[in-house]
């Protein structure tokens, strides 16, 4: 049963109270939660929730608090935090005001490093198509570095041993320290502005991951990626991969690497044009072998003429004794022939008519042969050839048109 | 102050006369000239590598004016 004297609270008194209670009875508190419900006001105040597998907590961290937090608050970050457990009266709510706050396992800088690494990378900072290549022989090379650290020393002496024929323009930098940051870009701008040079190294000797700590900031990471030189990132002694390195075009793990990169690149530009010497006595050589082949070729050709007559003269011979063979037949078959034709003209010859008795008279001295007796007249001389033996007669009597008998 | 484009002009130069003398279709007037240049061309670049003089230089920026000095790297100071 309710009491007789009962106080009644107002919702502002009793909110008082459990203010004060709280405030008494818990206080200021370590706190461990995972973050959710992040956001970040348009006044710089954080509003987000903490919580883990069986309940939640309002959290609040105002601007004062956070502005020198390296990490982005993001939602399933686990943290571990310290802050007072509040009473916010015109939402009846309770929630914790945070006052420091680290990443649960990892470091904050280390997270503050993944968080800023993601970020650029989402960026295309690290991009391989943004990356320049190396020229083929850097001979004026811009380091940025502190003059009085190891690293220069390095490079300069490996260099001067291996590759006197590089320049070098230092730009003298921190290289750690809260300036070293702004230095360092700064520096890479400036050796930017120089137009005789043709790359850059930025480099530091070895450190602790805090010592090399410049080199993984924003300002450094952007001033590379923004050089219109190839960079060479050559930080620190340890395979810790700084933000330089991945946004640098090419990346080394030691001072000392960078210069030596360098230098092989003279040794092989050197073997290279040995090797182009050589190509060249090699091509002239040969196209000189050849000529002369075809010179060889070409005597040869000249002496040709001299075959083309020796072989007419060959053809000429053989064509000769055919000649020869074929005026002999041809002889042999007129010889044949004139054979039968004297045959055959003796077989014709009045010779052989006189053998079988006829006569032939001549009128003499014409020596006509006498066909006719009106061609005659007495007192004529005659020349009467017998088949053996001839004589002469004188015309006694002419009968023109005697009959024929004896 | 070497010029590296130059150099890098050069060793295009001769690395083209290279190609063009291996492919034999010029004449021998030609080769032998392009001959020449090339080992002239070979030596220079070989000569421009093998150069022992080197500057070493600080750049030195004051008031936004930058100015170079010499460096003496011989004797550098500890860290």
């Amino acid at each position: 049963m309710p009491k007789l004297n009962k106080h009644i609270y107002t919702v502002s008194e009793i909110t008082q109270v459990i203010k004060g209670l709280l405030e008494e009875q818990v206080g200021e508190v370590w706190l461990e939660g995972e973050i959710s419900n992040f956001k970040a006001a348009t006044s710089g105040h954080f509003y987000f929730s903490l919580k883990d597998q069986g309940a939640l907590i309002l959290g609040a961290m105002f601007a004062y608090a956070n502005k020198g937090l390296k990490f982005n608050l993001e939602d399933g970050l686990k943290v571990i935090c310290f802050g007072k457990i509040d009473v916010y009266g015109p939402r009846g709510q309770y929630q914790i005001i945070v006052e420091r706050i680290e990443p649960k396992g990892v470091g904050a800088q280390q997270l503050a490093f993944e968080q800023l690494k993601k970020r650029l990378d989402q960026e295309g900072l690290f991009d391989l198509s943004h990356k320049k290549p190396l020229p083929q022989m850097p001979f004026t090379v811009g380091i940025v570095t502190s003059s009085k650290g190891a690293a220069v020393r390095d490079i300069l002496q490996i260099l001067k041993k291996g590759a006197p024929c590089v320049d070098v323009i230092l730009r003298s930098v921190r290289v750690q320290g809260e300036q070293a940051a702004g230095e360092i870009a700064e520096a890479i701008m400036d050796l930017n502005d120089l137009k005789n040079l043709d790359l850059i190294i930025v480099s530091r000797g070895g450190g602790s991951t805090e010592d090399l700590w410049s080199f993984n900031e924003e300002i450094v990471a952007r001033a590379i990626y923004g050089s219109r030189l190839p960079v060479i990132s050559a930080v620190g002694h340890q395979i810790n991969t700084t933000l330089s390195d991945l946004v640098a075009d090419v990346f080394v793990e030691t001072p000392s690497a960078a210069a030596k990169m360098i230098v092989d690149k003279k040794n092989t530009l050197l073997t290279q044009l040995a090797g182009l010497r050589y190509e060249l006595d090699y091509s002239i050589s040969s196209t000189l072998g050849d000529l002369k082949n075809k010179l060889t070729a070409f005597t040869h050709m000249l002496k040709s003429p001299r075959d083309h007559l020796l072989e007419k003269q060959q053809q000429i011979d053989e064509l000769f004794s055919g000649l020869n063979y074929n005026m002999r037949h041809v002889l042999e078959l007129s010889v044949q022939r004139s054979g039968a034709l004297i045959q055959r003209l003796e077989a014709l010859s009045p010779l052989s008519i006189l053998s079988r008795g006829y006569s032939l008279s001549l009128v003499m001295p014409q020596g006509t042969i006498l066909k006719d007796a009106a061609s005659i007249k007495p007192g004529d001389k005659l020349k009467t050839v017998l088949h053996k033996g001839a004589f002469t007669s004188l015309v006694q009597e002419v009968w023109e048109d005697a009959p024929r008998s004896f | 102050m070497k010029e590296k484009t130059l150099f890098e002009e050069d060793l295009k130069k001769l690395q083209k006369i290279v190609e063009d003398l291996s492919s034999g279709k010029i004449t021998l007037g030609e080769s032998l000239k392009k001959y020449e240049e090339g080992v002239k061309l070979a030596q220079s670049c070989s000569a421009t590598l093998a150069e022992a003089q080197r500057k070493v230089e600080l750049l030195m920026k004051k008031d936004g004016k930058i100015s170079l000095e010499n460096f003496n790297d011989t004797d550098p100071e500890e860290k």
